[in-house]
């Protein structure tokens, strides 16, 4: 069966790829990973995977061509505004009483997730005491992340996610807009810091107090979300806040018990 | 000629498609139907939210939004996620990605299908109901590559014709039928199998 094939080839590249550059994709959802190697493909002009494999293999620039189908380097400011509500509310106020905040946005992607976090901090007066941990494994997203330059085309839609998200001030503050692009301040900047880091092959960094990790953990498959888990577990410090994405949760992992939920809808759980 | 031994129904709709899902899925649980359902059905996102409940009140079997990693369970209808593809894995549990829309959908009926037919194989039955896309087509013809039975509702019975022609004019499925005559197919089909 010709799909039988494409499963073997699809592995193949995978290993391939751990061994040659030490990104590990083994063990992410099949599904999605099947589609994107698919449109791949078709982008890289290679008729099969195999033929994909050998690019790979003998050209890094190819490598990083794929990677950018392997992430899904797709990111919003204040995305699912109700979470950041949510953090506003309910979290905020706890982390208040720590003297220094660390904050790891794990999956951070083009670094949307971290200036909001970051913004959002501003607001509540508690970004001079913090560091923002952001971390991802696609180099090309970090490197625009560190620029802190969004599409002005994209500005109308942040601006009204930031309103619906509790936003305390007037989101045109927080950057300048030049040709096409609004600088983020750099003042949030300094509060930020964007490291290479993998959730798969890397272990924990620091102690934190909360870690928001969205839209990453649906892309594993169960054996890799429960490492991502155990990670966040031995980071967080006693009580520390885990945000997810809206639609990812605790309850097919092996952490379930070891999380209590604090905001069921925008799916905040604070460790035990 | 071999019976399958059918292990899951995946069901596509658009346009008209609440109406022809609750007449479904209603005549398959009067009929005791135990195969798991799962749908995708097009709607503005706020809908979609609603949809399992809309369809619980209704229903006698249990309905849920499919979960991230969830198992499939046979007698529950899933629907999938706003916003979201769903997607199901090998071992058949579900997935779910925020990939760029397919054919101006998220969730896609392609994406569905196609996962579908590689984690069922020959065990599965795709159906494609009415609407105003051409979503679920690809998808319904590769669940027939990979030996799953297809199924379309006759175009003249659907509120809008177009997604069940684009299948027709994509390949063959194996029947195209009236809702009425799909809930019996489904169930004899079950039956056979479990005498
Ligand atoms: C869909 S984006 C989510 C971006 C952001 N968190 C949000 O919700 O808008 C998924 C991100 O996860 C990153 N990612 C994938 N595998 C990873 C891993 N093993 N470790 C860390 N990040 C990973 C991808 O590079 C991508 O940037």
């Amino acid at each position: 069966m010709p799909e039988r094939t494409a499963e073997i080839e699809l592995r193949l590249l995978l290993e391939a790829i751990f061994l040659k550059y030490d990104y590990d994709f083994r063990e992410y959802s099949l599904a999605s990973l099947r589609r994107r190697v698919q449109q791949a493909l078709r982008q890289l002009e290679c008729a099969s995977i195999s033929e994909l494999q050998a690019r790979v293999l003998h050209d890094p620039a190819g490598f990083m061509q794929l990677l950018q189908y392997l992430t899904i380097p797709v990111s919003e400011m204040f995305r699912d505004p109700e979470y950041f509500r949510g953090l506003r509310q309910h979290v905020i106020p706890l982390l208040r009483t720590y003297p220094s905040l660390k904050i790891w946005v794990a999956g951070c992607s083009t670094g949307e997730e971290a200036y909001s976090m970051a913004i959002l901090l501003r607001e509540e007066g508690l970004l001079e005491r913090s560091m923002i941990y952001a971390t991802d494994i696609n180099p090309l997203s970090l490197e625009r992340a560190r620029k802190g330059i969004y599409p002005l085309t994209q500005i109308s839609g942040f601006t009204r996610s930031y309103q619906a998200a509790g936003g305390a001030s007037t989101f045109s503050d927080y950057y300048t807009a030049a040709y096409d692009g609004a600088l983020f301040d750099k003042s949030l900047r300094d509060h930020l810091t964007f490291a290479d880091h993998s959730l798969a092959t890397d272990s924990v960094f620091a102690e934190t107090q909360l870690i928001s990790c969205r839209n990453v953990l649906i892309y594993f498959n169960k054996q890799l979300q429960n490492r991502a888990l155990g990670l966040f577990h031995e980071s967080l410090c006693h009580r520390g806040f885990l945000g997810l994405g809206s639609k990812e949760s605790l309850n097919f992992s092996s952490y379930g018990k070891q999380f209590e939920t604090l905001l069921r809808d925008e799916k905040v759980f604070r460790k035990l | 000629m071999t019976r399958q031994a059918y292990e899951a129904v995946v069901l596509g709709a658009s346009a008209g498609g609440v109406e022809a899902l609750l007449y479904l899925f209603g005549a398959l649980d009067s009929g005791g139907c135990r195969l798991p359902l799962i749908a995708v059905q097009h709607l503005p996102e706020k809908a979609q939210s609603q949809l399992a409940e809309i369809l619980a009140a209704r229903l006698k079997r249990p309905v849920r939004e499919a979960e991230d990693k969830a198992p499939v369970q046979p007698g529950v209808l899933y629907v999938a996620a706003p916003g979201y593809h769903l997607s199901i894995e090998n071992d058949r549990s579900f997935s779910l990605s925020s990939e760029a829309p397919v054919n101006f959908s998220r969730p896609s009926i392609d994406l569905l299908f196609e996962s579908a037919a590689h984690a069922y194989g020959p065990k599965l039955i795709g159906v494609l109901l009415t609407g105003a896309n051409e979503d679920g087509s690809a998808g319904l013809e590769q669940i027939a590559q990979y030996g799953g039975l297809t199924l379309v509702q006759e175009p003249a019975e659907a509120a809008v014709a177009c997604m069940p022609l684009a299948a027709l004019q994509r390949f063959s499925p194996d029947h195209v039928l009236r809702l009425r005559d799909m809930a019996e197919l489904i169930l004899r089909l079950e039956e056979v199998h479990a005498e």
